[in-house]
């Protein structure tokens, strides 16, 4: 920080020493060469910025919230064109929830056409079934009925003939039959 | 700054810092010597050239530290000049610039070790304040004739005080430049003095660390005073311009 010595007095604010005699602010020695390179300088620094620096930030600026704007509008068309594919989207996810209700009805009613149908197919073999089984049953049940009929006309008629009755064959018949109905 | 003297007590040569000197050779400051106070004026120069002009080269639309910190200054500045003079004094907007930046470039390179502070000196703050106070009367009476003198005229006060009132406001109004100037030269003239009489104390080995604490201390207040210095001449200039663009309020 220190200011060498000055080894002539160039002035007459300064001493032979090198340091300053009074105020160096106010040596008026100095004052013409210092106006002269702050005018100097305070036009160069004029010059510099009204030319070419402030233009420059001030298009800077200016392009900037040109671009914010346009930005903040293209930000907006883009919400919009967003809200209405959304609205595309949820028409169209209520469509296709629709067309598949639909489906699942038109399925629905196929599956119990076709089972109403298997049903009664299936009733009707199963009542012919039935209906076979049971004439089967009476046939059976008639053959038996007839073979009892037989088998105690017979037994009856023997045994009468055991006893030592003679009972004639007719009569043991019927009333065996009329017995066997009861 | 300080040396030993032979019987041991200290001199102080705080305002040496301020001499203006010729750069090459010992000759005689004449009108156009190139100076200490050349170079550094030049120097403020370039580092306004760097911020302003190399800074914003690119014109980046999201910009960079140097771009953010010239549109930081365009903008304060500006704001300022409308804030304080309205709409109007938008056209004087570049002259105010070109002082701001002058008187901040000049401050701060001014806290730099072995530099010089050219707004330390009265010669240069007078050209500033006597110029701001030259143009803007010129100004006053170019835009509003003789009746920019009704500035000095309160028409709210009572009769009997308004004669008085018009000679401290004619006082008050070529006062202005010589505060205008003088705050400048003596904010920066008093700091940097101030640190040369701390340098000085360090010579002495057992207060040397106060000394150095204290020159740490002023140095920090000086980073302030030189902001608020150059912020505070260029708010001053915008009232004296909005009082010459309204003068009726």
């Amino acid at each position: 920080m220190a200011t060498e010595p000055v080894e002539t007095a160039a002035s007459a604010c300064v001493g032979p020493s090198g340091s300053a005699i009074g105020m160096p602010q106010l040596c008026a020695d100095w004052i013409p060469n210092q106006v002269f390179w702050l005018l100097v300088t305070l036009v160069v620094i004029y010059f510099v910025l009204s030319r070419i620096a402030l233009p420059r930030i001030a298009s800077v600026l200016a392009e900037r919230s040109g671009t914010i704007i346009n930005d903040i509008a293209a930000a907006e068309e883009l919400k919009l064109k967003a809200q209405e594919a959304e609205t595309a989207y949820e028409q169209a996810l209520k469509d296709a929830r629709a067309e598949a209700a639909k489906i699942v009805a038109a399925a629905k009613a196929d599956i119990q056409t076709e089972l109403d149908a298997e049903l009664a197919k299936a009733d009707a073999q199963i009542s012919e079934k039935t209906a076979q089984s049971e004439a089967a049953i009476a046939e059976i049940r008639a053959g038996a009925v007839k073979s009892v009929t037989a088998v105690a006309k017979d037994t009856a008629k023997e045994i009468v003939g055991a006893l030592g009755g003679s009972a004639d064959a007719k009569t043991v018949t019927a009333a065996v039959t009329a017995r066997m109905k009861g | 700054m300080a040396e030993e003297k032979a019987d041991g007590s200290l001199v102080f040569h705080p305002l040496d810092q301020f001499i203006v000197k010729p750069l090459f050779g010992d000759g005689a400051v004449g009108v156009f010597t190139i100076t200490n106070a050349t170079l550094w004026l030049a120097i403020a120069v370039l580092a306004i050239v760097a911020l302003f002009v190399m800074g914003t080269k690119k014109r980046d639309i999201v910009p960079g530290r140097s771009q953010s910190v010239a549109e930081l200054f365009y903008s304060f500045i500006y704001k300022m000049v409308e804030d304080v003079c309205g709409k109007e004094g938008a056209k004087y907007f570049p002259y105010i610039m070109t002082l701001f930046v002058f008187i901040l470039f000049s401050n701060y390179l001014a806290l730099l070790p072995m530099s010089f502070s050219p707004t330390s000196h009265i010669a240069v703050t007078a050209i500033l304040g006597f110029g701001v106070f030259i143009v803007v009367t010129v100004l006053g009476f170019v835009l509003h004739g003789a009746t920019f003198l009704g500035m000095f005229w309160m028409k709210d006060a009572p009769a009997i005080l308004r004669p008085i009132i018009a000679v401290i406001e004619v006082i008050s109004y070529f006062v202005r430049p010589v505060s205008h100037s003088i705050r400048l030269a003596g904010n920066i003239m008093a700091g940097h003095a101030v640190i040369k009489v701390f340098a000085g104390f360090a010579a002495i080995a057992a207060i040397a660390p106060v000394s150095i604490g204290a020159i740490m201390a002023i140095y920090g207040l000086e980073i302030l005073v030189c902001g608020i210095q150059a912020y505070v001449f260029t708010i001053l200039t915008c009232v004296y311009l909005k009082d010459a663009l309204h003068p009726h309020h």
